[in-house]
């Protein structure tokens, strides 16, 4: 039941804070203020591994060599590394999603046809804002606009999958060619795991009320805003993501840093190396149950590959952590029949054994 | 004039309803703010990012914590 809350018709308060200042600052401002910053940025990332090299073994006195002076300059290095590439490529996102908005993305995708509209529905997958927590108000603006459900799907299983804050890490603690095999097979699971989903002609196993729902879409967010808007834009991602995830990186890094020092090489090769044909979907299994953890989770799965654990299973792990969260089904449980919940998980988990067996067998 | 203030109750929504609290204090009106948490009456309003504020039926901000100034430009200070 919705709460009732009355207010007194007219209160005064003596500690009240006054009203934020209207903010008139033009996007000169943030050129005068940002260039210089790009450039302390990439001078001070260039020599990080240095520093982390002279901190560890010069006022921390830490012998070269030795297992915990190995732990340390490892989370040294890795935890500005990755802050550093979070707070520039967040910033960049933010603005890059100022300019695309779930409405926006449901006028380009409504009506289309499968097949061009799942690749179309994965690629703005990345640039929406996306929340998981409107996975559900999200879904019903979609489907109630003529977005068939297959394309919906890989809206849905792109958007929380192949995101930035993934994507930096990955960037950061395993170089690029990892991130882009990220991104890449991440699209294609979900365009061709919506694409699966839209052939079943599931329809019918969305909940009756979503399919009487008639929307009516009268709110359109016009707002036109210029480039310092969205620069603000930017500043404000920044705030709310880094904010949410740092316990998590520095956690993650941290445990990360500990494997790193002191567990014996190619101690999860029998475990998670290539060897183990059931370790893709038992990766996959155990990733299930972890959610919100993903940016805590990749320094861990990072330092147990450079002790033999695969990359297509560690792939396939972070990936099921990410993209099959168990709250999330919960959520969508108010939209789907448990029918269609199944065969999203399925699908989803189906193909990303698929992608792990993969990585497995090429690299 | 009657408030709503929509989201499933994650901690933006709060914080949108803080705001809009707020704002109801200082222009002195007296309105009502009802916080609705289910999904098919969010939907029903045709939003897909909570939180979101309706003011008299109207959908005036949805996908982020609304600004002071802002909510007092709906209440029409």
């Amino acid at each position: 039941m919705p709460a009732k809350i009355e207010l007194p018709s007219a209160a005064t308060c003596a500690c009240q804070s006054a009203p934020p200042a209207p903010r008139s600052q033009g996007l000169g401002r943030y050129l005068l203020l940002g260039l210089p910053l790009l450039a302390a940025w990439w001078l001070l990332y260039r020599h990080l591994e240095a520093m982390a090299a002279w901190l560890t073994h010069v006022p921390l006195g830490l012998a070269e060599g030795s297992r915990l002076a190995e732990a340390v300059r490892f989370f040294l290095y890795d935890t500005p590394k990755v802050f550093m590439l979070l707070v520039l490529v967040v910033f960049g996102v933010g603005v890059v999603r100022s300019y695309f908005t779930p409405e926006r993305t449901r006028a380009i995708l409504a009506g289309r046809r499968e097949s061009a509209g799942n690749l179309l529905a994965a690629g703005l997958g990345i640039v929406t804002p996306f929340c998981s927590c409107s996975a559900v108000p999200l879904f019903i603006g979609f489907v109630s606009a003529g977005v068939p459900l297959g394309v919906t799907f890989s809206f849905l299983i792109s958007a929380p999958m192949v995101n930035e804050v993934a994507l930096v890490l990955l960037y950061g603690l395993f170089g690029w060619k990892v991130a882009a095999l990220y991104l890449g097979t991440g699209l294609s699971v979900a365009i061709v795991a919506g694409w699966v989903i839209g052939r079943l002609n599931l329809e019918d196993q969305t909940e009756d009320w979503v399919r009487e729902m008639r929307m009516d879409a009268t709110y359109e967010p016009g707002e036109r805003l210029g480039m310092a808007a969205r620069v603000e834009h930017g500043l404000i991602a920044v705030r709310e993501i880094v904010g949410k995830v740092w316990p998590y990186v520095i956690a993650g890094i941290a445990v990360g840093a500990g494997i790193h020092g002191y567990v014996p090489e190619n101690f999860m090769a029998s475990l998670m190396g290539k060897g183990a044909w059931w370790s893709v979907p038992a990766a996959v299994l155990l990733g299930v149950p972890m959610y919100a953890n993903a940016a805590g989770i990749i320094p861990v799965v990072q330092a147990l590959m450079e002790k033999g654990a695969a990359l297509g299973t560690v792939l396939a792990f972070m990936m099921s952590v990410i993209a099959l969260s168990f709250p999330e089904m919960v959520i969508l449980r108010k939209v789907l029949k448990p029918r269609l919940i199944a065969v999203f998980a399925g699908v989803v988990a189906v193909g990303i054994i698929i992608v792990g067996y993969l990585f497995n067998l090429v690299i | 004039m009657e408030i709503k203030v929509l989201g499933p109750g994650c901690p933006n929504c709060h914080k949108t309803e803080e705001v809009v609290k707020m704002a109801l204090l200082e222009a002195g009106l007296p309105a009502k703010v009802e916080k609705v948490t289910g999904m098919m009456e969010i939907a029903s309003h045709g939003v897909m990012r909570t939180p979101a504020v309706v003011v008299d039926g109207q959908v005036k901000c949805s996908g982020k914590v609304p600004s002071l100034a802002e909510v007092l430009s709906w209440l029409g200070r």
